[in-house]
């Protein structure tokens, strides 16, 4: 009885999260749009330059396209934490948080829908891999396993902060904090191997990076750190996030 | 047995160097089917003491049994005997009418076969039915509060709370949503408690009021009562150098009182002497005669009239401005 409760608490909540995202057309579009214009514009470019160098062998946009994947994810999930900040303002937090759900199962109904419009996201974009010289196979499928470790730690961080923050404006703010270097330190951009070693050590903290690496070596086989240490690396960073944000929703004030 | 009681119910907040005591020691008890009113000026601590009811904030001291549940103790039994209408709109803009209302019954388990029902149900009982399928950003201020009404019925609470129901609404609007809340009491026999700073307001819908200042309940009747209790008529005065001497004497001035410019007389018999007293007062700008109404009984227990010259809406807001302000 208990148990049916808070699963139906559970769909409602994820099926609120997915109807609002398919309403926002907005939301939808801009997603899909600018990981477009990084592969064409900047992968083309970029590319281009590469091969001009002398890097006979290696298309940029292939090993650019499991980067952007990241990347699009990456700023969605983030991203998702704003629309608690905006049901604060709207009281419309309050009116769920009153309800008899428990608070964790509210956070996780608001985590599977944010991992769902991720993942989303990133099929719009996976049908896309053979224009860039990745042909469909089971690999990809594979892929999503990671895919969906990733996400499910940064729909967590966003929530996280979305629970702590009052106003949207603090909320980018802290966003625009985050999004970039957890991006340009995650090698979604640039092969990691001869970097200079604070830099390395840098994007070695960064969870993104697992993420990015067993893509990439599953689509690729561009990969640099093995596929058993980025499947530990990305348990841990979900398992962790999850819990800070169980916590933090419980004790998020009305 | 009561359906709520409240006992020493006390909230103080605390911000770094100061204190507010919001509520201070509220005793009452609500009987099933009543619709009480928690009247009083804004700020006076009515928003807050819904908000311990309802298990949204932890009260200092004190306790209170909603449905012989503990506030504190049972909040989850508490929240399933509740429906709350906040006074803030709080349903979800992009998503529709009914959706709303489907969300609201699975969050409070309601049966999945008994769902479609009671959407219907009480989606005509708030005159919503047809506009079911909008979403709720194309609704007006009063379309939403109804939604609201009628979401906080799905689960078919035992207690409603309506925190000020009608807060920003134009009067017709008004008008309609005491229409539907009258139709709520007769078709539902549900218990209300409701606030609001409207004076009207609490007298057309309540059985009984308690009237709330800085936190403390100052009397609490039925509204009828309340204002026989003052007897005879009020007399009021605007003068440009009130003063209330010259009336002390008069035997038939029950009360006399200032507000700003204004006299108040609380008189017996008063069109017989209404002559005498506006001998006695000289310089009058304006005299108006009528029977108590609730803000006179307000006056008479809280020494000073009640206006709604602070801020709109409640405590939070205005520490929220105070804050911003420093």
């Amino acid at each position: 009885m208990m148990i049916m409760s808070e699963l139906s608490g559970l769909y409602a909540i994820w099926e609120r999260e997915i109807r609002i995202y398919f309403r926002e057309k907005s939301r939808l579009v801009g997603s899909i749009v600018s990981p477009l214009l990084w592969l064409f514009l900047f992968g083309t470019g970029m590319g281009s330059a590469f091969s001009g160098a002398g890097a006979t062998g290696f298309n940029y946009q292939t090993f650019l396209f499991p980067g952007i994947i990241t990347m699009t994810v990456l700023f969605t999930s983030i991203f998702y934490g704003a629309y608690v900040v905006m049901d604060k303002r709207l009281d419309f937090l309050k009116e769920v948080l009153v309800s008899p759900v428990s608070r964790t199962t509210i956070f996780f109904g608001k985590v599977l829908g944010g991992v769902t419009d991720a993942t989303i996201q990133a099929t719009i974009l996976m049908v896309l891999a053979p224009i860039f010289g990745i042909p469909f196979s089971l690999n990809l499928l594979f892929a999503y396993v990671f895919l969906f470790l990733m996400v499910t730690g940064l729909v967590s961080i966003g929530l996280i902060i979305g629970s702590l923050m009052d106003s949207p404006e603090g909320f980018s703010l802290i966003m625009s904090f985050l999004n970039f270097p957890l991006f340009f330190l995650s090698g979604a951009l640039f092969p990691l191997t001869n970097l200079p070693s604070w830099l390395l050590i840098f994007t070695r903290l960064n969870p993104v990076t697992y993420g990015v690496d067993a893509m990439r070596q599953l689509m690729t086989g561009m990969g640099s750190i093995g596929l058993v240490t980025d499947a530990v690396v990305l348990v841990a960073f979900a398992t962790i996030m999850i819990a800070v944000g169980t916590w933090s929703f419980a004790r998020m004030k009305l | 047995m009561p359906i709520i009681e409240v006992k020493d119910l006390t909230k103080i907040f605390k911000d770094k160097n100061k204190e507010l005591t919001a509520v201070d020691h509220v005793s009452f008890e609500i009987n099933e089917g009543e619709v009480f009113g928690l009247l009083g000026p804004n700020g006076a601590g009515k928003t807050t003491t819904i908000s311990m009811l309802a298990t949204l904030q932890k009260p200092s001291s004190g306790t209170a049994t909603v449905n012989g549940y503990d506030i504190v103790k049972q909040p989850a039994n508490v929240r399933k005997s509740i429906g709350i209408v906040f006074q803030e709109p709080s349903s979800d803009d992009l998503l529709t009418g009914y959706e709303n209302l489907k969300l609201h019954a699975l969050l409070y388990g309601v049966p999945g076969s008994e769902v479609q029902k009671r959407i219907e149900e009480a989606l005509r009982l708030v005159d919503l039915y047809d506009r079911k399928d909008e979403i709720v950003k194309k609704y007006s201020g009063g379309m939403r509060r109804r939604l609201e009404i009628a979401r906080g019925l799905m689960h078919t609470p035992k207690v409603l709370f309506l925190d000020e129901p009608t807060l920003g609404l134009d009067p017709q609007t008004r008008e309609h949503m005491w229409h539907y809340i009258e139709r709520l009491v007769a078709e539902k026999k549900i218990t209300i408690i409701l606030t609001t700073h409207y004076m009207d307001e609490a007298d057309r819908l309540c059985n009984r009021i308690a009237i709330v200042d800085k936190g403390k309940i100052v009397v609490m009747d039925e509204p009828k009562k309340l204002k026989q209790g003052l007897g005879g008529s009020v007399i009021s005065l605007k003068m440009k150098q009130p003063s209330i001497e010259p009336f002390r004497k008069l035997k038939y001035v029950d009360e006399a009182r200032i507000a700003d410019s204004t006299v108040f007389l609380t008189v017996k018999d008063a069109n017989n002497h209404l002559q005498e007293i506006l001998k006695l007062a000289g310089d009058v700008e304006s005299v108006e005669l009528h029977s108590p109404t609730l803000n006179d009984v307000f006056l008479h227990y809280a020494g000073r009239e009640f206006r709604e010259d602070s801020p709109e809406g409640g405590f939070f807001e205005r520490m929220a401005a105070a804050r911003n302000r420093r």
